[in-house]
C-alpha cells in the first residue's frame, strides 16, 4: 500500500512538471465545450436559398416572404430564369432552388392546384433532407392559411370537409430543443476519455521509451502495485476534468443537472476502469509514444463515431448497433444523458452500470495479463 | 557439524551454471558458467553484441534463461526472484532514472520502493553523493553523464544491496569520470558488496579483480588480468612506420606472421616461431620500402590477450 502511495506520489510530481500536462487538462475541456458544442450543431440554418419567381402575384409574394422571414434560409439571389437557377446549384452557390412557376396563383385559384418545384442540392444528404423538409413545413403551413382563405368562396361545410391531423409535439427532458443540452454531456465524456486512454496509454509507454521501467522492472514493486500507482492518477484527473467540464457547462450553457451528482461520478468511475483498461493494453501494444497515441486514437475515433453522440444510435444498421454492445464510450453517454437530463436514478442505469464494470474486468484482466515484467 | 561448512559456498556470492539464451533465431549467450566471490569486483569484457546485457538481463531477472541455473546469495533466480530484486542493484546501460525529478526525488523515490529510507544507508552512498549533492534540486536529466551516472549508482545502492550489477556503467562517460568511477567501485568492495561490472573497455579489466573475456555469447576464459596476462604465450612486438596502411598489408602477407592488429598509433604483431626475430621483420619492412621503422618489443595488454584468445 505504502509502495503505491509513493509511485503515486512521483506521478503526480512528474504531472505537475509536464509543461503540456496543465494545458491539457484546463484548455482542452475549456476549447472543446466552447468550439464543438456550438459547432457540431444537429441544427441546419443557413441554407442557402434562390428564388425563381416567374408569377409575381400575391401568392407566391406571400410565398417567397415566408421564406425570406424564416431564420433557416438565407435568400442569397432571386432570377426569373430557371437554367441560371440551375447554374447557382451546380455551382455550389445555394443549397436549395424555390420555383414558383407562371400562372401559379391562377392555377392554384381556378383548379385548386398548383405546383411549386424545389431543387435541392444533397450532396450534403444532412442539409439536403433538412432543408427540403424546412421547405416542405412552410409550404404546408401557407397551404392551410390559404385553404381558410379562399375557403369563404366555398360553404361552410365543405371546410368541415378538410380533415387535417393536428400533431402537438411535447418534447420531454429537452422542451426547447437546445441541442447544447443534448451535446454538452457528450463533450464531457470525450473529456473524460482523452484523459483516460490517451494519458495514461502514453504515461506507460514513456516509461517503456525512456527505458525507466528496467528499472523499475528489478525493484520489489510488484506488477498490480505499479499499474494501480500509475491508474489512480490518471483516475483523480479525469473525475477533476469531469467536475470542472460540468461547472463550465452549467455557467456557459447552463445545462440542466437534474439527476445526483454523486451517481454521475460513481458511474464516471465505472466508465474509467474501462478507459483506463483500454490505456493499459494499448501501452502493451505499444513501444513507444507515437505508436501508443495511433492505437489509441483509433479506438478512440470508432468509439465516438459509434457512440451516438453527432448521429443516433436509432438510425445505425442493425450490426452497427450490436457492435456498440462493445462501446464504452456509447454506454456512458446514454448514462450521462439519462442522469443530467433526465434524472434518472441508480436503479435506471444499474444494469449498464453493472455491464460496464464487467466490461472493465474483463480489459483489465487481459490488459494485465499483456503487461509482463518477466519474459 | 562445524567442519561440514561448505567454505567454497559460503564466500560464494553468485554462482551461474551453463545458462543459454536464444532470441528468436539469434542464440545471443551459450552455456555460460562463473562464480563471484563476495566482496569480489568480476568485470564481464567483450564488445558489442558479446551478450553482456543478456546475461545481466537474466541476473537481474528480468528475462529468463533458456537453461541452466542461476545462485544468488543461494537464492534461486526464478524461484526466489522476489527476494533476489531486494537484495540486488542494478544500473541498466541505458541511463533509465526519471529526467522529470529532481535528484533528491529519484533517490528518495528509489528508496521508498526497496521500503527503506536514505538516511538509513546514506553511509554507502555518502561519497558519492557528495559530489552531487550541490545540485540535489535539478532535474535529473539536466545533470552532465558523469554525474548522471553518479546519481544512477546512488539509485542502485540506496537500498544496501549485497549483489551490485553495473551494465556498461562508463561506456559515453569522460575520461575523468570514469577514473572517479572505478575509484568508487573499489571503495564500495570494501563493503562486501559483490560487483559485476561489464565494459567494452579492455583498459578497465585491469581493475577488477577478475574477468570473463567474452565473445559471440561464449566466455573465453575467465582469470585474474594478471594471470591472463601472463599466459599470452607469444613475443608481442610493436611496430610502426610512416605508412601504417601499407604497413599493415605488408605484416599480414609476411611469411611468419601469426596476428597482426592495428592498436592506435603502432601495429601489435606476433610471430609464429617460437623466437621471434625483430632484425628480420626490420629488414623485412626495408625490403618493402617502409620508412620511419620502429620495432620494440612490448608487454603484452588484456586487448592482446582478448584477440588472442578471439583467434582461437
Amino acid at each position: 500500500m505504502r509502495t503505491i502511495l509513493h509511485i503515486i506520489q512521483k506521478e503526480f510530481i512528474q504531472i505537475t512538471r509536464d509543461k503540456m500536462m496543465l494545458p491539457i487538462i484546463f484548455v482542452v475541456p475549456i476549447v472543446q465545450l466552447l468550439f464543438l458544442v456550438y459547432a457540431a450543431t444537429l441544427e441546419i440554418k443557413n441554407i442557402d436559398l434562390c428564388i425563381v419567381d416567374n408569377d409575381l402575384s400575391t401568392v407566391s409574394r406571400e410565398i417567397t416572404q415566408k421564406f425570406e422571414a424564416s431564420p433557416f434560409f438565407v435568400v442569397k439571389g432571386k432570377t426569373f430564369s430557371v437554367e441560371q437557377s440551375e447554374k447557382l446549384i451546380e455551382t455550389g452557390q445555394v443549397d436549395i432552388v424555390l420555383n414558383i412557376p407562371h400562372n401559379f396563383e391562377k392555377d392554384l385559384i381556378r383548379n385548386k392546384k398548383a405546383g411549386i418545384q424545389i431543387l435541392v442540392d444533397a450532396i450534403n444528404q444532412t442539409t439536403g433532407s433538412i432543408g427540403s423538409s424546412y421547405c416542405n413545413q412552410i409550404i404546408f403551413n401557407y397551404n392551410k392559411n390559404i385553404i381558410t382563405k379562399f375557403s369563404d368562396l366555398k360553404t361552410l361545410f365543405e371546410i368541415q370537409d378538410i380533415k387535417t391531423i393536428n400533431i402537438e409535439h411535447q418534447f420531454w427532458y429537452n422542451p426547447d430543443l437546445n441541442y447544447k443540452v443534448f451535446m454538452v454531456p457528450g463533450i464531457l465524456v470525450i473529456l473524460v476519455t482523452i484523459i483516460g486512454m490517451f494519458l495514461s496509454a502514453m504515461n506507460l509507454v514513456k516509461e517503456k521509451e525512456i527505458g525507466t521501467i528496467e528499472q523499475i522492472n528489478v525493484t520489489p514493486i510488484k506488477k498490480h502495485q505499479f499499474i494501480i500507482g500509475k491508474m489512480i492518477p490518471f483516475l483523480i484527473i479525469a473525475l477533476f476534468e469531469l467536475a470542472f467540464g460540468l461547472t463550465l457547462g452549467k455557467i456557459l450553457f447552463n445545462i440542466p443537472i437534474i439527476g445526483n451528482l454523486w451517481l454521475v461520478f460513481l458511474s464516471a468511475t465505472v466508465y474509467l476502469f474501462v478507459i483506463l483498461g483500454f490505456g493499459l493494453l494499448i501501452s502493451t501494444l505499444s513501444n513507444t509514444q507515437q505508436q501508443a497515441m495511433f492505437v489509441a486514437w483509433f479506438f478512440m475515433l470508432v468509439f465516438i463515431m459509434m457512440s451516438g453522440l453527432f448521429t443516433p444510435i436509432e438510425s445505425m444498421p442493425v450490426w452497427a448497433q450490436k457492435l456498440n454492445l462493445i462501446n464504452p464510450v456509447a454506454f456512458f453517454i446514454k448514462i450521462l444523458r439519462m442522469v443530467l437530463l433526465k434524472g434518472s436514478e441508480i436503479k435506471d442505469i444499474k444494469n449498464d452500470l453493472f455491464y460496464l464494470f464487467g466490461y472493465g474486468v474483463v480489459v483489465f484482466s487481459f490488459a494485465t495479463i499483456r503487461y509482463k515484467k518477466t519474459n | 557439524m562445524f567442519l561440514n561448512i561448505d567454505y567454497q559456498n559460503l564466500m560464494t556470492s553468485l554462482r551461474v551454471k551453463n545458462i543459454s539464451k536464444k532470441y528468436d533465431k539469434v542464440q545471443a549467450i551459450s552455456d555460460i558458467s562463473f562464480n563471484a566471490e563476495k566482496g569480489e569486483l568480476f568485470g564481464l569484457i567483450g564488445p558489442d553484441g558479446a551478450g553482456k546485457t543478456t546475461i545481466f538481463r537474466i541476473l537481474t531477472t528480468l528475462i529468463l534463461p533458456d537453461n541452466g541455473e542461476v545462485f544468488f546469495e543461494n537464492l534461486d533466480i526464478i524461484k526466489d526472484f522476489k527476494k533476489i530484486r531486494q537484495i540486488t542493484g542494478y544500473m541498466p546501460g541505458k541511463y533509465s532514472l526519471y529526467q522529470d525529478l529532481t535528484v533528491e526525488e529519484n533517490l528518495n523515490f528509489f528508496a521508498a520502493v526497496f521500503g527503506v529510507k536514505v538516511e538509513d544507508n546514506y553511509y554507502l552512498i555518502k561519497e558519492i553523493y557528495e559530489h552531487i549533492a550541490p545540485f540535489k534540486k535539478r532535474l535529473a536529466g539536466k545533470l552532465s553523464g558523469g554525474m548522471k551516472q553518479k546519481l544512477a549508482l546512488c539509485c542502485a545502492l540506496i537500498h544496501k544491496p549485497q549483489i551490485l550489477i553495473l551494465d556498461e556503467p562508463t561506456t559515453g562517460v569522460d575520461a575523468v569520470s570514469r577514473k572517479e568511477f572505478w575509484e568508487m567501485l573499489q571503495k564500495l568492495k570494501t563493503q562486501n558488496i559483490t560487483i559485476l561490472v561489464s565494459t567494452p573497455y579492455m583498459d578497465e579489466a585491469a581493475l577488477c579483480n577478475r574477468v570473463a573475456l567474452i565473445q559471440k555469447g561464449k566466455i573465453l576464459d575467465i582469470d585474474t588480468p594478471e594471470n591472463i596476462i601472463s599466459k599470452f604465450q607469444h613475443k608481442l612486438i610493436s611496430v610502426k612506420s610512416f605508412d601504417k596502411q601499407k604497413l599493415i598489408k605488408d605484416l599480414r602477407s609476411y611469411e611468419f606472421s601469426n596476428s597482426v592488429f592495428a592498436f592506435g598509433e603502432s601495429i601489435h604483431y606476433t610471430d609464429k616461431r617460437q623466437k621471434t626475430d625483430v632484425k628480420e621483420i626490420v629488414e623485412y619492412l626495408i625490403n618493402k620500402n617502409h620508412k620511419e621503422i620502429k620495432v620494440e618489443e612490448i608487454k603484452p595488454n588484456i586487448e592482446d590477450c582478448f584477440m588472442d584468445l578471439m583467434k582461437k
